[in-house]
């Protein structure tokens, strides 16, 4: 019987639920030192000078640097296509650009010493004119790089076409904002640094991508490959946002050469909510037009990307939200144009969705526009409109080829579970007796880019003589559950159980490459690797079998029952896993080993319907979520349990993003969210249990059918919630209420609604 | 300055300055590495223990304060065999965990709860927990995993 598609429980958990795992601030380092950051606290201003005097002259403080100390280039622009004049140094020097870049590095014997120091650097500022909002920063009169003449970042134009709403009969259009907001991973940043005996760099980081910080630092810091050694042990989650490399990451790095001594940095909440980066920060205005009966037929989003004070990732998100502009739809017509601008505030990065949630958060939403203007139900203009079964692969105006799916399906299925027409019927009723808790029912039928970029991945499967299983992945868990996943696909292939496989990851020395867990990628190109090298393994065994068996080659076979091989017809004469072990290491002194760099074989396009249900107090503005439903598709499930759990995860995000998360500045840039207290990271006090489906569409891309389910339920669950709480409000007048959908702005939506309904009876 | 507790009952006597916070102490000083911290603010519980059998946010104690109490840490749990008791284990049983940061602390968070409300409803464990945050799990599978270990119960003697 095949163990994939089982719940089996997570081989990760015991030591997380005994003694906690071990995450970097968690490393013995004797004779490590601290390393603080001093931040900016200006928004947009010269640095007239820095004067670390005082600091340096505390006891405990080791050295004090700013970035002319550390002669380091800076950040590379992310993708040749951004604006090459924006790039950020390592330190801030000559001008700071958002609250929270770091300015000078104190290294000190203990983390409070390297606090009290950092009291004492006085930098004096001259300040300059800040730009938060990038609709103001799209008009280019505060530049935040005179020398660049422009704040535009990055600009996504593939021209338009005047005529696209021509043949419409009902066109409608709104500007939507795509709130910024904070990916909030419970463990911030965090990382280690020291020389070994052999004068080599040895560096731990939180991070989601081993291999990248190594090659980052090798690269700014002008080591060799080799002189680097970067290993991830536990990580408290990344959502994206630890997918890039920091700046932070390389001054840790630089620190740890230029002492000769053991440093180590975990930054607080306070820094992390403004240093690691943001996500989401788009303006939209989308146009949607069709016919009177219900067929959708043109449609255009514009983008404005706020890219944070130096464009990174976040700067090219819309490149993922064009990719998917039309979602599960059959539109003739589709076009996506962004510009991406700098802005006095944080950097925005990938964050679970990276730019698909956006594309999906407009259409979504004016789906449901689209469908109120012509008053037609909200699931019955989605199912004349999605792309049937036997249209795949499909090609989209954008060029995009979506691999398979049976969108209609999933929307069926996720009506039924929810008992969409009873919800109706209750609505109406409440709608009717004027109920203060008025119910809104919202739906989000989405399609999403897996495994996107076009990294392959490294896979290796080794066995040893005891019979055990070594298994090394490039992928980098930080709470996936690769380790039992990988040794399931494992187990699957060799029929050796899942408690003698041992999974390796997160360690660039043992394992040479690998790209990293971002993108849900991991599962279709890390866990296909890994798949992949255990089919090659048997390979090898079976020549090695023949041999001990003198037999033919093709007669020998893998009784995976008993882990055994045997010649066909005589399987009382077999020989074990570790039995072929000791006859590769007999015959060519090494262990019996395959690995495998699997090029990708392309991504994959998850979908699924979300419905949401919530209820509005329409007298305080008050959301509570009822239930939410969630059918997914990632084609083949490895393992239930943890699919339900990235999809779990993913919901309360997206829930978080419609009702209550956002990044705030004042107008001088000061950020108004920079501590957990302040920002609304959502609680399970706010958060209904969740039902959860799977339809299981496997995918022709890869040899496992999977596609990727990590941002799937942030993806899906957006729009949901958010159409569910305009749709409780549709009634009263009120079209539209932006994300987050807080009590204050839902109470003054009704308020305005009831005022302009009252000046129209007067008049 | 000198300062005793019990941890996971172990006497525990530590030369600490006196700012020092009791997450600090349990980390640094006693060397156990289980209990995180999530946050400067109180706001997220990662750092939650118990103090004489009751969850406080170990980050919000000083070491001083806790002088002379009984501490208890997630590496406290279970029993000298390696079992995990009733919580631990419906953490595990029902997937109560993906990255692992704030799994003590909330491990902790329902082991108190449980003693204070022993058959909570959904909505009372929900509530309990509001001061826990869990960035991974969407809280689903935590809840489910209280609401497991409260219909488990456990041999006194
Ligand atoms: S670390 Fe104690 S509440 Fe966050
Ligand atoms: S499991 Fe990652 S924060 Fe809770």
């Amino acid at each position: 019987m095949s163990i994939l598609g089982n719940r089996v429980l997570r081989r990760e958990d015991p030591k997380f639920l005994t003694v906690g795992g071990t995450y970097v601030a968690d490393l013995e380092l004797p004779g490590s030192v601290h390393v603080t950051f001093v931040r900016s606290n200006m928004a947009h201003a010269k640095i007239v000078s820095v004067d670390s005097s005082r600091a340096k002259a505390m006891p405990g403080v080791i050295d004090v640097f700013s970035n002319d100390d550390l002669g380091l280039a800076n950040f590379p622009t992310i993708m040749e296509m951004t604006n090459a004049a924006m790039t950020p140094p390592m330190l801030a020097s000559g001008t700071v650009r958002f609250v929270g870049e770091p300015i000078v590095v104190i290294v000190a014997e203990t983390r409070e010493a390297a606090a009290d120091a950092a009291e004492l650097v006085v930098i004096d500022y001259e300040p300059l004119p800040v730009v938060i909002d990038p609709v103001e920063a799209r008009k280019d009169e505060i530049l935040l790089f005179p020398e660049a003449g422009t704040n535009v970042a990055f600009t996504l134009d593939f021209g338009g076409d005047d005529t696209l709403f021509d043949a419409c009969e009902v066109v409608v259009e709104l500007t939507l904002a795509n709130q910024r907001v904070a990916p909030c991973p419970l463990e911030g940043r965090s990382a280690a640094a020291h020389m070994t005996a052999d004068g080599r760099l040895e560096f731990s980081s939180a991070t989601q991508a081993p291999h990248g910080v190594r090659d980052a630092l090798v690269s700014f810091l002008g080591l060799e490959p080799e002189q680097v050694h970067v290993v991830t042990p536990d990580v408290g989650g990344g959502f994206g946002a630890k997918a890039s490399v920091y700046q932070e990451d390389i001054v840790v790095g630089w620190c740890a050469l230029r002492l000769g001594r053991p440093v180590r940095w975990t930054e607080t909440r306070s820094e992390s909510m403004v240093g690691l980066g943001h996500g989401r920060a788009q303006v939209q205005h989308a146009r949607i037009g069709g016919t009177r009966d219900g067929i959708v037929q043109a449609y255009r989003l514009d983008v404005l990307q706020d890219s944070g004070a130096y464009p990174g990732f976040g700067a090219v998100l819309p490149f993922m939200t064009r990719t998917m502009t039309s979602g599960p739809y059959k539109i003739a017509r589709a076009e996506c144009a962004s510009v991406s601008v700098v802005t006095n505030s944080t950097t925005t990065t990938a964050y679970r969705g990276a730019g698909r949630p956006e594309a999906t958060a407009a259409i979504e939403r004016m789906m449901d526009v689209f469908a109120r203007e012509i008053e037609m139900d909200p699931a019955e203009l989605r199912r004349r409109n999605l792309i049937s079964k036997d249209e795949f692969p499909y090609t989209t105006p954008v060029e995009t080829v979506y691999d398979v799916g049976d969108y209609h399906r999933a929307l069926d299925l996720a009506l039924e579970v929810a008992d969409y027409e009873q919800l109706r019927t209750e609505q109406s009723r409440r709608r009717l007796s004027g109920d203060v808790r008025q119910l809104g029912i919202g739906l989000s039928c989405y399609v999403e880019i897996t495994n996107g970029l076009p990294d392959g991945e490294f896979g290796a499967v080794e066995i040893r003589p005891d019979g055990k299983v070594i298994v090394r992945t490039g992928t980098s868990p930080h709470g996936q559950g690769h380790v039992t996943a990988w040794s399931m696909l494992v187990a699957e292939q060799l029929g050796i159980a899942i408690e003698d496989i041992e999974v390796i990851y997160g360690d660039t020395d043992v394992v040479p490459r690998g790209a990293g867990t971002m993108g849900s990628r991991s599962l279709q190109i890390g866990g296909a690797a890994v798949n992949q090298a255990a089919l090659d393994v048997i390979e090898k065994a079976k020549d090695l079998a023949a041999d001990l068996f003198e037999a033919d080659r093709g007669d020998v076979v893998l009784d995976k029952a008993s882990a055994s091989f045997h010649v066909v017809g005589s399987p009382a004469v077999s020989h074990s896993w570790a039995e072929l072990a000791a006859a590769a290491l007999a015959k060519d002194g090494g262990p019996l080993f395959a690995e495998v760099d699997l090029a990708s074989p392309g991504p994959t396009f998850p979908f699924g319907t979300h419905v949401s249900v919530v209820e509005v107090d329409t007298e305080t503005g008050k959301v509570t979520v009822l239930r939410h439903i969630a059918v997914d598709d990632a084609g083949r499930i490895v393992n239930p349990l943890l699919a339900e759990g990235q999809v779990h995860g993913g919901i309360a995000q997206g829930v978080a993003q419609a009702l209550l998360e956002e990044v705030v500045y004042d107008l001088d840039g000061n950020p108004l969210t920079s501590t957990l207290a302040d920002y609304s990271f959502i609680s399970a006090a706010e958060l209904p249990s969740y039902e959860t489906r799977f339809t299981e569409t496997p995918t022709p891309v890869n040899a496992l059918g999977a596609k990727g389910i990590g941002e799937s339920g942030t993806i899906g669950s957006t729009p949901a919630v958010h159409n569910a709480v305009c749709d409780a409000l549709a009634h009263l007048g009120v079209r539209h209420v932006d994300m987050p959908t807080t009590p204050m702005r839902v109470w003054s939506a009704i308020e305005e609604a009831a005022a302009r309904t009252n000046a129209k009876g007067q008049g | 300055m000198r300062i005793e507790m019990m941890v996971n009952a172990n006497a525990e006597s530590h030369d600490v300055e006196a700012r020092t916070l009791l997450v600090h102490y349990l980390r640094d000083a006693v060397g156990l590495t289980g209990t995180n911290v999530g946050c400067d603010t109180t706001s997220c519980g990662a750092c939650t223990v118990l103090m004489n059998g009751e969850s406080v946010k170990s980050c919000t104690v000083l070491a001083a304060q806790a002088a002379g109490e009984a501490i208890t840490t997630i590496e406290g749990l279970g029993d000298e065999f390696g079992q995990m008791d009733r919580v631990q284990q419906a953490f595990q049983d029902c997937h109560g965990l993906q990255c692992g940061y704030c799994t003590p602390g909330m491990v902790m968070a329902v082991t108190s709860l449980l003693r204070e409300n022993p058959e909570p409803t959904e909505a009372d464990v929900r509530l309990g927990l509001e001061g826990n945050l869990c960035r991974c799990t969407g809280y689903h599978n935590i809840v489910e995993a209280a609401l497991a270990a409260s219909r488990v119960h456990e041999v006194h003697q």
